[in-house]
């Protein structure tokens, strides 16, 4: 694995991988002295094309907590708008000595041109592009999934025979696709739950199954239910006219308390963030006990620490040694 | 022109028995036996093992100038053209200024004519800047210099459906014919490809055949209800094969072009980013593929029409999303052609529908009457040998047009233009352009 672009490009030896080495990242985090050596002298360019303050500081956290040192390049707006190229900003950072370059760009595809154009030879981390995928959001997810329904066996374990709802408006999520992706080749069953509208054409073909109904999807008792976020703006005839109005869209696509309840509560209710309370989730199921919002962004950050140790630690240095041993050893 | 007088030996019209030609005073002088005796000092070319082709008649060429003159002028975009085997291609209007008024269609035209290389019918907007909203003078560009007999705001669909019946009923007023981008503008906001399962998972903004399909079918009702003629650019669906077909039958006057690239390439080929691969209409499945290869054969879709689109290196070298649309063809579309039409084993395409499909049918939608002619004798010198035999790989630097976004970089092609000849002068000999001398 030299980049990660998408949750597609993972087999399932590799997921297992990051997860379990997330897990060593995150033993480590338990302690009173949170940093550790592994990426001391390398430098991580964090390139955000696009806001996201809380994907920026889970990974600058991450890259600083394994001894990295952290540009923070803020490129708000497309290249084309900014009149510097994409490949221009890359080059640039690349000549400032930036071992591995973590994008969020609003371009679908912009980390793959990145990664593949010869325009850098730094590895690159897919911090969300666009529609496409958001790969580190789905291993992520994976880690907290697997943390609560394997308990004390999680290491080394896929998610085989879960069962999952991705819920809201798929069309424009990169994490639905990197979930679907993600979940699929870890072994559980999806079910994407939304409008048809907010579904792409082409749905059909992926690897999960699709409903439209929510209430009978939730019916079914699923192991993990996630919320996407849904732009307010998509209900406006100018962004689209996806759904007549956020009150139906609640209505029939919303997290509320009635189907909280008949989800049962051993199902883990689940939200990448940010919400929009009152809209695809109510106050109600998002501060209920088993909602583990909170604890996937915390999870974000042992997950991108095992991705940027496993890209960038130099392989002589894990020859021979699993990586959760090397990071035990490393404290 | 009259000096230039060349003995063609041994090359098979339309790939049949092969003969000589003498060209001579712009016309082909003689045929056969007579060839020979009447050849005195000309040159000989021996074409022994070539096929000789009526010089090629492109009716869709983005030469770009006026205002693109970074990605291609008239000049270094007609000797490519004439490199690919071109007597002929159409300017489309998309030009800064836009070709919208009689004064910068003369001016394309002139630049043509200086240039020499072969024959440049400018296009004429419909409408006064691409802009949709009111016709352009196109009777002015049809009484010009330039004869302007194509009309077209290609790059953006004439999508007000009285405006559009309005263009048509038009022009026919000067036996002129209104080429349609067929797109729906709101179906394909932000579309950059074609909508199905790979732009779902790559999650990029999808181009649905139906916005195509829907423009085509509204214009041949359309032609039907005023009589008139309605050429469809770069038809790239199975539906709207479908939609022709039935149009055809139903004896409306439509006619329709196909561009190589949509004779080959699918929409997978996307998965890379690589906006090479980002043109418009996008490219569609291995399914549309498969039909606008038949509808060209079953002579459903009348036309090869290059679409050659240049862009300079910065237009491409960049996300997707930001990139240009469009792909260079003038040097490639006749050996894609031979490709995946005359050597494919699943469609019925020979050396003569070449012929029909990328230089008279081209020229007789165009209103060009001296070129896409018979191989006769008395008839214009406008001839192309082709090396059917030849291979040779796409090397972007190589070509002669100005800008580098060929979306067959690498690849073996067979069949190569030898020789082409414009009124009689050798634009070509060798593979090699031939400047004018004197």
């Amino acid at each position: 694995m030299r980049h990660l672009l998408s949750a597609h490009d993972l087999s399932r030896e590799e997921a297992v991988l990051i997860l379990d080495t997330a897990a060593a990242m995150a033993a480590t985090q338990q302690r009173e002295m949170k940093k550790l050596p592994p990426l001391r002298g390398k430098t991580v360019v964090n390139l955000f094309f696009e806001d996201s303050t809380r994907t920026r500081i889970s990974f600058e956290a991450a890259a600083k907590r394994l001894s990295a040192d952290v540009i923070n390049f803020s490129a708000k707006g497309s290249s084309v708008s900014k009149g510097e190229s994409l490949k221009d900003t890359a080059q640039t950072l690349q000549a400032m000595g930036a071992d591995a370059v973590v994008i969020r760009h609003a371009a679908s595809g912009a980390p793959h041109r990145l990664a593949t154009s010869g325009w850098i030879d730094a590895p690159v981390i897919n911090a969300g592009d666009g529609k496409h995928q958001h790969p580190t959001q789905a291993l992520l997810d994976a880690y907290t999934m697997r943390r609560h329904l394997r308990g004390e066996d999680a290491i080394g374990s896929d998610l085989a025979g879960f069962r999952v709802l991705v819920v809201g408006d798929v069309l424009h999520s990169r994490v639905a696709r990197s979930n679907v992706d993600l979940l699929h080749t870890l072994g559980a069953h999806v079910t994407l739950v939304a409008p048809p509208t907010l579904l792409p054409v082409g749905v059909g073909t992926w690897p999960c199954e699709v409903s439209y109904d929510l209430d009978a999807a939730v019916a079914a008792r699923p192991d993990a239910i996630m919320m996407l976020r849904v732009q307010r703006e998509r209900m406006s005839s100018a962004g689209g006219g996806f759904f007549p109005s956020p009150q139906e869209y609640s209505r029939k696509y919303g997290l509320d308390g009635a189907r909280l309840r008949a989800l049962g509560p051993d199902a883990l209710v689940m939200h990448p963030g940010p919400m929009n309370r009152g809209l695809e989730i109510s106050a109600e199921a998002a501060d209920s006990a088993q909602a583990v919002i909170l604890e996937q962004v915390t999870n974000g950050v042992a997950v991108r620490m095992a991705v940027l140790y496993l890209l960038l630690a130099g392989a002589d240095d894990r020859a021979g040694v699993s990586t959760p041993e090397l990071v035990k050893d490393s404290v | 022109m009259s000096a230039h007088r060349y003995l063609i030996r041994g090359a098979a019209p339309l790939g049949g028995d092969p003969t000589d030609l003498l060209l001579a005073d712009g016309v082909i002088a003689a045929t056969g036996a007579e060839a020979a005796a009447q050849a005195g000092d000309a040159q000989v070319v021996d074409a022994a093992g070539l096929v000789v082709l009526p010089g090629l008649v492109d009716l869709h060429t983005h030469l770009r100038e006026p205002g693109r003159e970074d990605a291609e002028t008239v000049l270094s975009g007609t000797r490519a053209a004439a490199v690919g085997g071109f007597t002929c291609v159409h300017a489309m209007a998309n030009t800064q200024p836009v070709a919208d008024t009689a004064g910068v269609v003369e001016q394309v035209w002139r630049l043509g004519r200086d240039a020499g290389w072969v024959d440049v019918r400018p296009v004429g907007a419909v409408t006064v800047g691409l802009a949709g909203e009111r016709l352009a003078e196109l009777g002015a560009m049809a009484d010009s210099a330039a004869r302007v007999r194509v009309f077209s705001d290609d790059g953006v669909c004439v999508s007000d459906p009285v405006l559009m019946r309005r263009a048509l009923e038009y022009v026919k007023a000067f036996d002129g014919v209104v080429a349609q981008h067929a797109q729906e503008p709101r179906l394909t906001e932000g579309a950059v490809m074609n909508e199905g399962v790979v732009s779902a998972e790559l999650g990029l903004t999808g181009w649905p055949a139906v916005a195509e399909e829907s423009i085509v079918a509204r214009d041949v009702l359309l032609a039907e209800h005023v009589g008139s003629r309605v050429h469809i650019c770069h038809l790239s669906t199975a539906g709207s094969v479908d939609i022709v077909r039935w149009a055809k039958s139903r004896g409306i006057q439509v006619t329709a072009e196909v561009t190589p690239h949509h004779l080959v390439l699918t929409d997978e080929i996307v998965r890379g980013y690589d906006p090479q691969f980002k043109v418009n209409p996008p490219l569609r499945t291995a399914e549309d593929v498969a039909a606008v290869r038949a509808g060209l054969a079953d002579g459903t879709i009348d036309i090869v029409a290059t679409d050659h689109a240049p862009h300079p290196v910065e237009d491409k070298d960049c996300e997707f999303d930001a990139a240009a649309f469009g792909m260079t063809g003038l040097e490639t579309a006749l050996s894609v052609v031979i490709s995946s039409m005359v050597l494919a084993d699943d469609v019925d395409f020979g050396w003569a529908d070449v012929a029909r499909t990328m230089s008279a049918a081209p020229a007789a939608i165009g209103r060009v009457a001296d070129q896409g002619r018979p191989l006769a004798v008395g008839e214009p010198a406008h001839v192309t040998l082709v090396d059917p035999d030849a291979r040779w790989t796409v090397v972007p630097r190589e070509l002669r047009t100005a800008s580098d976004n060929t979306p067959f970089a690498g690849r073996e092609l067979p069949g190569r233009v030898v020789a082409t000849f414009y009124g009689g002068r050798a634009t070509v000999l060798d593979g090699v352009p031939q400047e004018r001398t004197a």
